[in-house]
C-alpha cells in the first residue's frame, strides 16, 4: 500500500513563514478600527496595529493548508465590516469574514471554478474587488478570467453569483485592477498582450511590434454580463496598474507603471505620463531607468495620493491636478500629474497606509517595518517633477529626472516585526554551553542581511539590578490594605534576619513595620482588609492595621518548617511534622483550628491556594512530605484536614502551587497542581475542584536544581514562575490557549515574587546571588529569541570553524557595484561602461547613505562578494571581512584538514568570475584555500586553482578535498603552489549542487536529479556512482541520516528520504569491488541500483538547510530544517507503531471535522508533488486545540480516547523534541 | 461516425477550454513553447519559487514576475518556417 513505509515522521512548525505575499488593510473586526491581514505561505494572519504604541501585535494566524496567492478586502454598501477574498490554489474562490468576538475566520463561501494547483489558466493570481464591494474579478496569467457579483439578500448576508466569464485565449495579463467608477457599472482593467500573431509569425516581426494593452472590462448589471469596453496601446513595458479614485473623489481612470514611466489613462482623458527620477550620486549610473514595484493609493478628505516605490527602495509620493473651471472649482478633467521622491523604505510586497497615520510596509526579504508618518511632504524642498515636462509617449526624446536620495523626513520607523525571510543557510550548535542548543542563521538580502542567533525563551525586561549587603535566601512583596493596587513592601529573608523595603520614589528601608528583623522569615501575607502576616520559624506575627501585633508562638522544641498563606488562611508545618491551620474569622483575628494533623514525614512544603472569588476559603492544601508524596488535605470546615488523595513521585517535591489558570480543553479556568521536585522535575496535575483528585499529570525536566515554584500574573493573566537551574514561566499560549513552558531569557534566579507598582503593573522580584532584580515579561506571543547581527552581502553559506565558536559567511550579491569600484567613483574616477556622472561628483565627500535603508548602488553584471567572520558568542560582531575582487563572487565554502600537510585544517573557498545566473555563464572558476590564523579570527591566503566551472560543492573528505565542478565529482590534494588533481568522475547527469560523506561514501545532490551514492575506492583511486533516484528532484539541500540514508528538500518546497537498498549498499562496500561496480550494467539509463523512498511530504516552503540534531537538552534527534521564506520545522520520527496509527486516525478526522478554510483538500495539498508517504502532518494534528469542545469530544469518542488523553499526546509530542 | 464526430467535438471542446491540449498534428514547437509557457506560469504563481529566482538574480520579486510574464510571449523562440 502506498501509504504505509517503514518510517514514520511527524512534520512540526516551529516557526511559520514570515515572507508576506500579500497584505491587505481593512476594518475586518466590524469596528473602526483597522486590521491588516498578511498572507505568508499557508498562513493567513491578522494583525492589530496599535497606534498608540506604535506597535503590531498578531491577533490571529489561521493554517489554510493551501497556497495564498492574492488577497482582496470588500465591503457591502451600507455595511461596516469588510470581508476578505481569498484567491488560493484550490480552484476555488473563499469569502472569508472575521469574527472578533471568538477570534476566528469563518467561511462564507466557498465556490469551484476550476482545477486545483497553480496552473496557467486557472484564475487565482489577480484578484480584484470594486471599490463599492458590488463584484469582484479572479484571474489567471493566462486567458482566464472570472466575476463574481456580490450581493446581499433579504436577511442581509452576503450573496455570490456564478461566475461570469470574460475569457480572452491566447492573452497573457501581467497587471488588474478595479477602475472607481461610482456607483455606475463596474469596470476592471488589464494589461493585456496578445501573442496569437507572435506563434505565427516566423519572420519574428510580430513580435517586434507586439503592443500591450489596456483593456477595460464593463460588468453590466442590468444585463448580468461583461463586455470588453475599451481597450488601447499603452508602453510595452507596463507591468503594474494602480487605481485612480472615481465618482466624487477624482477622475477615474488607472495609473499605468512601466520602466521609467508613470502614464495616467482613462478612456475620456488624455495620457499624462511622468518619469521616474533617478538617484543622483558618485556611484549612480545616471542611464539606469527604473521601474515601479509597488506601490498604495491613499483617499483623505477630498483629496488623494499615490505613494509608488521603484526598485531602490525609493518612494515616491504621485498626485493629479485638475482643470479648474473659471469660478475655480474643479471640473472632472486631469491637467497634469505630479511626482516628487517622498523618502525611502526597504522594498516591499504590500505597503498599507493606515488610517491613524501609519505606513506598514510588508518587506520583500528581512524585517516588516511599521512607520509613523510625520507629514505628507506638502511643504519640502524636494524638486517637483509633472507632466508638462514630459511627453505621453515614453519613446519621444525626454530629459530624465534626477533626485538626491537623503534620511526620512516623512515617515518615522515605530516598530520592526522580525522576519527570518530568507534564510539561506542554518547550523544549529550549542556554542555557549548551555542546556539547549542555538540556531544560528544566515538570512536576509544585500545590506539588510543578518546573521541570527535564535534561542527558546521569554524575552525579559530587566528594570531594577542592585546590589545587597549579604545573599538574601527570599523575597516577598505585599501591599497593606486589600483593596491597594500596589505593592508596599519588598521583605527580604536572610539566614539570621529580615530586612524590609518600601517601594515608593525610592526603594529605602523601613524599620516600623511590625516584622521582626531579627529571624529569617518563611511567609509574608496581607492578611484580612488591612493587616499584615509575617511567618517565621519561631512563630507567626499578626500585625493590626492600628500597629498591634499578635504572636503566635510555635510549640515548644519545634519550628515551623514550611508555610503557605492567602488572604484568609494560614497553614504551617512543624518540624515534628504537624500541620496547624489558621482561618480568618470574622473580627479579623486568625483562629487556629483546634486539631492539627499529623504527617507520616517531615513536610517539605505546603501550598492553599488563592481563595476563590465569592468564597471565604480555598478549600485544598497541599503537602509535599519527603517520602515523595503529596497529599491534598481538605480544608471544609466539615472534614477539615482529612485526606482526599495522595499521589506518589518521583522524588521529594520541592514546592507546591494550587493555581487555577486558563485551560484549552475546558475552555475557561481550571484548576490545577504545579509540583516541583529536589529533582528538577515539574509536574502540572489537574485538582478537581470538588473531590480533590488528581489527574492527568504532565512532566517537564526543568534542570538540575530543586524546582521552586511561584505565582505570578503575566499580561493579564496567571502564570507559574517555576525556578530551577533556569527560569521558567509556565503560562496560557495567547492563540491557542494551550499550556506552554518556556525558559526565560534571563540569568537563574533563586526565589522570586510577584511585583506590582506604578512604574511596573506586572513584574517580578526575584534574587541572583547577592542582588534584587526586578523584571517584567512584555511578550508572550515569540518563544524564539533573535539576536541579529548585520552582514554585508546576501548570505549564500556558512561554514563553522572546526573547533572555535566563528563563522565563516560567504555573502556575494548580484548586479551590484563592489566596494572598491564604488571608492573609484566616490573618488571621481570614471568607469568605461557609462558610470560617469560628472555632475554628481563634486569635491567627492558627501556623508554616504547608509546601505541599509537604500541598498547598494547597482551595476550591471558586476558583482559584490566577501567572506565575513562572525563571532556570535563573545564580540557578537563580524570581526573580520574579506572582499573579493575581480568580479569574483563566492559559490562554495568548506573546511579541509590534509592529510598531507599533517591534518592540519584549511579553508577552501570556491569562486566564479563574471557569471551571469541565467542562463548559467562565468568566464573562470577558481578555488582559494586559505590558512587559519589566530584561532580562526583571521584567515591568510596560500594560493588559488583554476578550475573548469564554479564549484558549488565542496567538502573535506579523508584528508583531502573533493569538489563538485559542473557535474564531475573531483579530488583535490593541497600542493605547494595549487590544488593537486587525483581522481575525477562523471557523478551526475547536470550540476553538482551538495555533498555529503560518511565512510567512502559520498552522496552527491544534483540540481535537478535528486541525490546520487557514489563509493570511493582507496585502491583503485576510483569514484564510482552506484545507486541513483528514480523521481527528478530540484535538489536545494540534503543531509545524511545515516549510512544508507539521505533526507533532503526540493526547489518545490518538498521534504523527502530515500534509502539505499541494504544489498546495494553493501555490494558497494566490498572490498575489492571495484571492477565489478564499474563493469554493473546501468539500470534504464542510470546507476545500477535505485533508491528507495521512505518519505515524502510537501512542506510549501522551499528547504535551504536540513540537518539531524537534537533541540532540546534530553531530547531525540530530529530532522531540522528551514525554509526560504522563514519557516523553521522538524521531522520527528516515530517510535511505535501505535503511535503512528493513533495519529493517522487523528489526522483522518481532523481532514474532515476541521477541513482547510480556503478549500484545498489536506491530502491532496501535502502531496502536492508526489503522494505524501510516511509523514504525519504534525500543524494539522495541533489543530485539535483548536476546534470547538462538541468536535474534540466526538473526534475522541471516534478514537476511543479522552478529550485530555489526545490533548497531552499532541501536546507531549511537540515538548519532548521541540518547544 | 457519429461516434468518431463526438469525439472530435469533445477534443476540440477540451482544448478550447484547456490551453495547450494536444493533438494528432503538435509540432515539437507548439509543445515546446506550451511547456515553458507551463513552466513560467508556475514559476510566477508559487510564491516561494518566485521569491527564489528574484534573489537568485538579485532584482525584486515583481520585475522577476514582470520578466516571466514576458518570457511567455515567446518562450521557445521564434516559430518555424511552415509548409502550410
Amino acid at each position: 500500500m502506498a501509504t504505509t513505509s517503514s518510517m514514520f515522521m511527524y512534520a512540526l512548525t516551529i516557526q511559520p513563514p514570515s515572507a508576506i505575499t500579500q497584505a491587505i488593510l481593512g476594518q475586518f473586526a466590524g469596528t473602526k478600527e483597522q486590521q491588516i491581514i498578511t498572507a505568508s505561505g499557508s498562513l493567513l494572519t491578522i494583525h492589530r496595529p496599535d497606534p498608540q504604541q506604535g506597535k503590531v501585535a498578531t491577533i490571529l494566524t489561521h493554517d489554510v493548508f493551501g497556497i495564498i496567492r492574492s488577497l482582496a478586502a470588500f465591503r457591502l454598501a451600507g455595511s461596516n465590516k469588510d470581508y476578505v477574498i481569498l484567491g488560493s490554489d484550490s480552484g476555488r474562490i473563499t469569502i472569508l469574514e472575521y469574527v472578533a468576538a471568538s477570534n476566528k475566520f469563518n467561511r462564507l463561501h466557498l465556490e469551484t471554478f476550476g482545477k486545483t494547483g497553480i496552473r496557467r489558466v486557472i484564475p487565482g493570481q489577480y484578484l480584484t474587488v470594486d471599490p463599492k464591494g458590488r463584484a469582484c474579478l479572479i484571474a489567471s496569467v493566462e486567458k482566464n478570467k472570472l466575476v463574481y457579483v456580490l450581493n446581499r439578500n433579504a436577511q442581509a448576508e452576503l450573496t455570490i453569483s456564478s461566475p461570469l466569464e470574460a475569457h480572452k485565449p491566447q492573452t497573457l495579463v501581467y497587471a488588474m485592477t478595479a477602475l472607481d467608477v461610482g456607483y455606475e457599472n463596474p469596470v476592471f482593467a488589464a494589461l493585456e498582450v496578445d501573442y496569437t500573431e507572435v506563434d505565427q509569425d516566423p519572420t519574428g516581426q510580430a513580435f517586434e511590434e507586439l503592443e500591450k494593452h489596456l483593456v477595460y472590462y464593463e460588468l453590466d448589471l442590468g444585463l448580468n454580463h461583461v463586455v470588453r469596453r475599451w481597450s488601447e496601446p499603452v508602453d510595452r513595458t507596463a507591468s503594474i496598474l494602480f487605481q485612480v479614485p472615481g465618482g466624487t473623489d477624482g477622475p477615474s481612470g488607472v495609473l499605468v507603471c512601466g520602466v521609467d514611466n508613470i502614464t495616467y489613462r482613462h478612456s475620456n482623458q488624455d495620457p499624462f505620463r511622468v518619469a521616474i527620477p533617478r538617484r543622483r550620486g558618485a556611484t549612480e549610473n545616471p542611464e539606469r531607468k527604473r521601474s515601479i514595484i509597488c506601490g498604495v493609493m491613499h483617499k483623505m478628505r477630498g483629496a488623494f495620493f499615490f505613494l509608488l516605490q521603484s526598485e531602490d527602495g525609493d518612494l515616491f509620493k504621485v498626485t493629479l491636478d485638475m482643470v479648474e473651471d473659471e469660478s475655480g472649482q474643479m471640473t472632472g478633467e486631469v491637467k497634469r500629474l505630479k511626482i516628487k521622491y517622498f523618502d525611502t523604505v526597504p522594498i516591499a510586497t504590500s505597503l498599507c497606509i493606515l488610517k491613524s497615520g501609519f505606513l506598514f510596509v510588508a518587506t520583500e526579504t528581512g524585517n516588516h517595518h511599521f512607520y509613523q508618518f510625520e507629514k505628507l511632504g506638502d511643504d519640502d524642498n524636494e524638486t517637483e517633477f509633472d507632466s508638462d515636462s514630459f511627453p505621453a509617449n515614453s519613446k519621444e526624446p525626454y530629459e530624465p529626472a534626477y533626485f538626491h536620495p537623503r534620511g526620512a523626513e516623512n515617515v518615522n520607523l515605530v516598530d520592526s516585526i522580525e522576519s527570518m525571510n530568507p534564510i539561506m543557510d542554518c547550523k544549529i550548535a550549542n556554542l555557549t554551553e548551555e542546556d539547549a542548543p542555538q540556531i544560528y542563521t544566515v538570512s536576509g538580502t544585500g545590506a539588510r542581511s543578518t546573521f541570527r542567533t535564535l534561542r527558546h525563551g521569554l524575552e525579559v525586561n530587566d528594570i531594577v539590578d542592585s546590589d545587597l549587603p549579604s545573599v538574601p535566601s527570599a523575597v516577598w512583596t505585599t501591599k497593606l490594605k486589600r483593596e491597594d493596587e500596589y505593592d508596599a513592601y519588598i521583605v527580604l529573608s536572610f539566614s539570621n534576619g529580615t530586612l524590609v523595603l518600601s517601594i515608593g520614589e525610592t526603594v529605602e528601608e523601613v524599620t516600623d513595620t511590625g516584622f521582626i528583623s531579627s529571624a529569617p522569615t518563611l511567609a509574608v501575607q496581607q492578611l484580612g482588609e488591612d493587616a499584615l502576616l509575617q511567618v517565621h520559624p519561631r512563630g507567626i506575627r499578626h500585625i493590626q492595621a492600628n500597629g498591634r501585633v499578635n504572636e503566635w508562638p510555635a510549640p515548644q522544641h519545634r519550628t515551623i518548617v514550611a508555610a503557605s498563606t492567602n488572604e484568609r488562611q494560614v497553614a504551617v508545618a512543624l518540624s515534628s511534622g504537624e500541620i496547624v491551620y489558621f482561618e480568618l474569622d470574622v473580627d479579623g483575628s486568625l483562629a487556629e483550628y483546634d486539631e492539627r494533623r499529623e504527617m507520616t514525614g517531615t513536610v517539605t512544603c505546603l501550598s492553599l491556594g488563592e481563595v476563590p472569588e465569592g468564597r471565604v476559603r480555598s478549600q485544598f492544601l497541599a503537602v509535599g512530605c519527603d517520602d515523595s508524596t503529596v497529599r491534598i488535605l481538605s480544608l471544609d470546615p466539615d472534614s477539615t484536614l482529612e485526606n482526599k488523595s495522595v499521589q506518589a513521585l518521583t522524588s521529594a517535591p520541592s514546592a507546591l502551587s494550587i493555581m487555577s489558570m486558563i485551560d484549552a480543553t475546558s475552555g475557561g479556568s481550571t484548576l490545577y497542581l504545579h509540583i516541583g521536585l529536589y529533582s528538577g522535575v515539574y509536574l502540572r496535575t489537574v485538582l478537581d475542584e470538588v473531590t480533590g483528585e488528581l489527574s492527568d499529570t504532565r512532566t517537564r525536566f526543568l534542570g538540575h536544581k530543586p524546582a521552586k515554584l511561584f505565582r505570578v500574573s503575566v499580561m493579564g493573566q496567571p502564570a507559574v514562575l517555576a525556578l530551577s537551574s533556569r527560569p521558567w514561566l509556565g503560562y496560557a499560549d495567547l492563540q491557542t490557549k494551550a499550556f506552554m513552558l518556556t525558559p526565560l531569557s534571563t540569568v537563574s534566579l533563586e526565589w522570586a515574587w510577584n511585583f506590582t507598582s506604578e512604574q511596573c503593573p506586572e513584574g517580578m522580584v526575584g534574587i541572583h546571588g547577592q542582588s534584587l532584580r526586578i523584571l517584567s515579561i512584555d511578550r508572550l506571543d515569540n518563544n524564539l529569541l533573535q539576536h541579529s547581527i548585520p552582514l554585508a552581502h546576501t548570505p549564500r553559506k556558512m561554514l563553522r570553524h572546526p573547533s572555535e565558536a566563528l563563522y565563516y559567511i560567504i555573502e556575494s550579491d548580484n548586479n551590484v557595484l563592489p566596494s572598491d569600484v564604488r571608492k573609484k567613483l566616490q573618488n571621481g574616477e570614471g568607469l568605461s561602461n557609462g558610470h560617469s556622472d560628472s555632475k554628481a561628483v563634486v569635491n567627492g565627500h558627501k556623508p554616504e547613505l547608509s546601505r541599509e535603508e537604500f541598498g547598494y548602488p547597482k551595476g550591471d553584471r558586476y558583482w559584490a562578494s566577501c567572506i565575513q567572520i562572525v563571532d556570535p558568542i563573545g564580540e557578537k560582531t563580524v570581526i573580520k571581512q574579506i572582499d573579493l575582487e575581480n568580479n569574483e563572487a563566492a559559490t562554495a565554502i568548506a573546511a579541509v584538514s590534509f592529510a598531507s600537510q599533517d591534518d592540519e585544517t584549511f579553508l577552501v573557498l570556491a569562486t566564479g568570475k563574471d557569471m551571469i545566473v541565467s542562463p548559467r555563464s562565468w568566464s573562470s572558476a577558481y578555488l582559494y584555500v586559505y590558512r587559519f590564523q589566530d584561532d580562526g579570527k583571521d584567515l591568510e591566503f596560500i594560493h588559488k586553482t583554476e578550475i573548469e566551472a564554479p564549484a558549488l560543492g565542496l567538502l573535506a573528505f579523508q584528508g583531502r578535498l573533493i569538489v563538485g565542478v559542473g557535474n564531475k565529482l573531483t579530488i583535490y590534494d593541497l600542493g605547494m603552489r595549487q590544488l593537486l588533481r587525483k581522481c575525477q568522475a562523471e557523478a551526475v547527469p547536470n550540476l553538482i549542487v551538495g555533498l555529503q560523506t560518511q565512510g567512502s561514501r559520498i552522496v552527491v545532490s544534483d540540481v535537478q536529479d535528486s541525490v546520487f551514492y557514489v563509493v570511493y575506492k582507496q585502491n583503485d583511486n576510483l569514484l564510482i556512482p552506484f545507486c541513483d533516484d528514480s523521481i527528478p528532484r530540484w535538489t536545494t539541500c540534503s543531509a545524511m541520516v545515516d549510512y544508507e540514508t539521505a533526507a533532503g528538500g526540493d526547489k518545490f518546497g518538498n521534504l523527502w528520504l530515500v534509502r539505499c537498498p541494504s544489498k546495494a549498499s553493501e555490494e558497494a562496500d566490498e572490498d575489492g569491488a571495484a571492477a565489478h561496480l564499474t563493469h554493473e550494467r546501468s539500470y534504464l539509463q542510470g546507476a545500477p541500483n535505485r533508491l528507495e523512498q521512505m518519505c515524502h511530504y510537501y512542506a510549501q516552503d522551499i528547504p535551504t538547510s536540513i540537518q539531524k540534531t537534537q533541540l532540546v537538552a534530553g531530547g531525540r534527534d530530529v530532522l531540522f530544517w528551514t525554509g526560504l521564506q522563514g519557516t523553521l520545522g522538524v521531522l520527528v520520527p516515530f517510535v511505535s507503531r501505535e503511535d503512528v496509527d493513533f495519529f493517522q486516525s487523528l489526522e483522518q478526522h481532523l481532514r474532515t471535522e476541521d477541513s482547510p478554510l480556503a478549500g484545498r483538500d489536506h491530502l491532496i495539498y501535502r502531496g502536492y508533488y508526489v503522494p505524501v508517504k510516511g509523514v504525519i502532518d504534525g500543524d494539522l494534528c495541533e489543530r485539535y486545540m483548536l476546534l470547538p469542545n462538541d468536535k474534540k469530544q466526538s473526534i475522541a469518542g471516534e478514537l476511543d480516547r479522552e478529550v485530555r488523553e489526545i490533548e497531552r499526546k499532541i501536546t507531549d509530542l511537540r515538548n519532548r523534541v521541540a518547544y | 461516425m457519429a461516434d468518431k464526430l463526438r469525439t472530435q467535438q469533445q477534443l476540440e471542446q477540451l482544448q478550447a477550454r484547456y490551453v495547450g491540449t494536444g493533438h494528432a498534428d503538435t509540432t515539437k514547437f507548439e509543445f515546446v513553447t506550451n511547456i515553458h509557457r507551463d513552466s513560467l506560469a508556475s514559476y510566477i504563481g508559487h510564491p516561494p519559487l518566485l521569491s527564489y529566482m528574484a534573489i537568485g538574480l538579485g532584482e525584486p520579486r515583481e520585475k522577476v514576475r514582470a520578466m516571466l510574464i514576458e518570457k511567455m510571449v515567446q518562450p521557445a523562440g521564434k516559430p518555424p518556417v511552415g509548409e502550410d
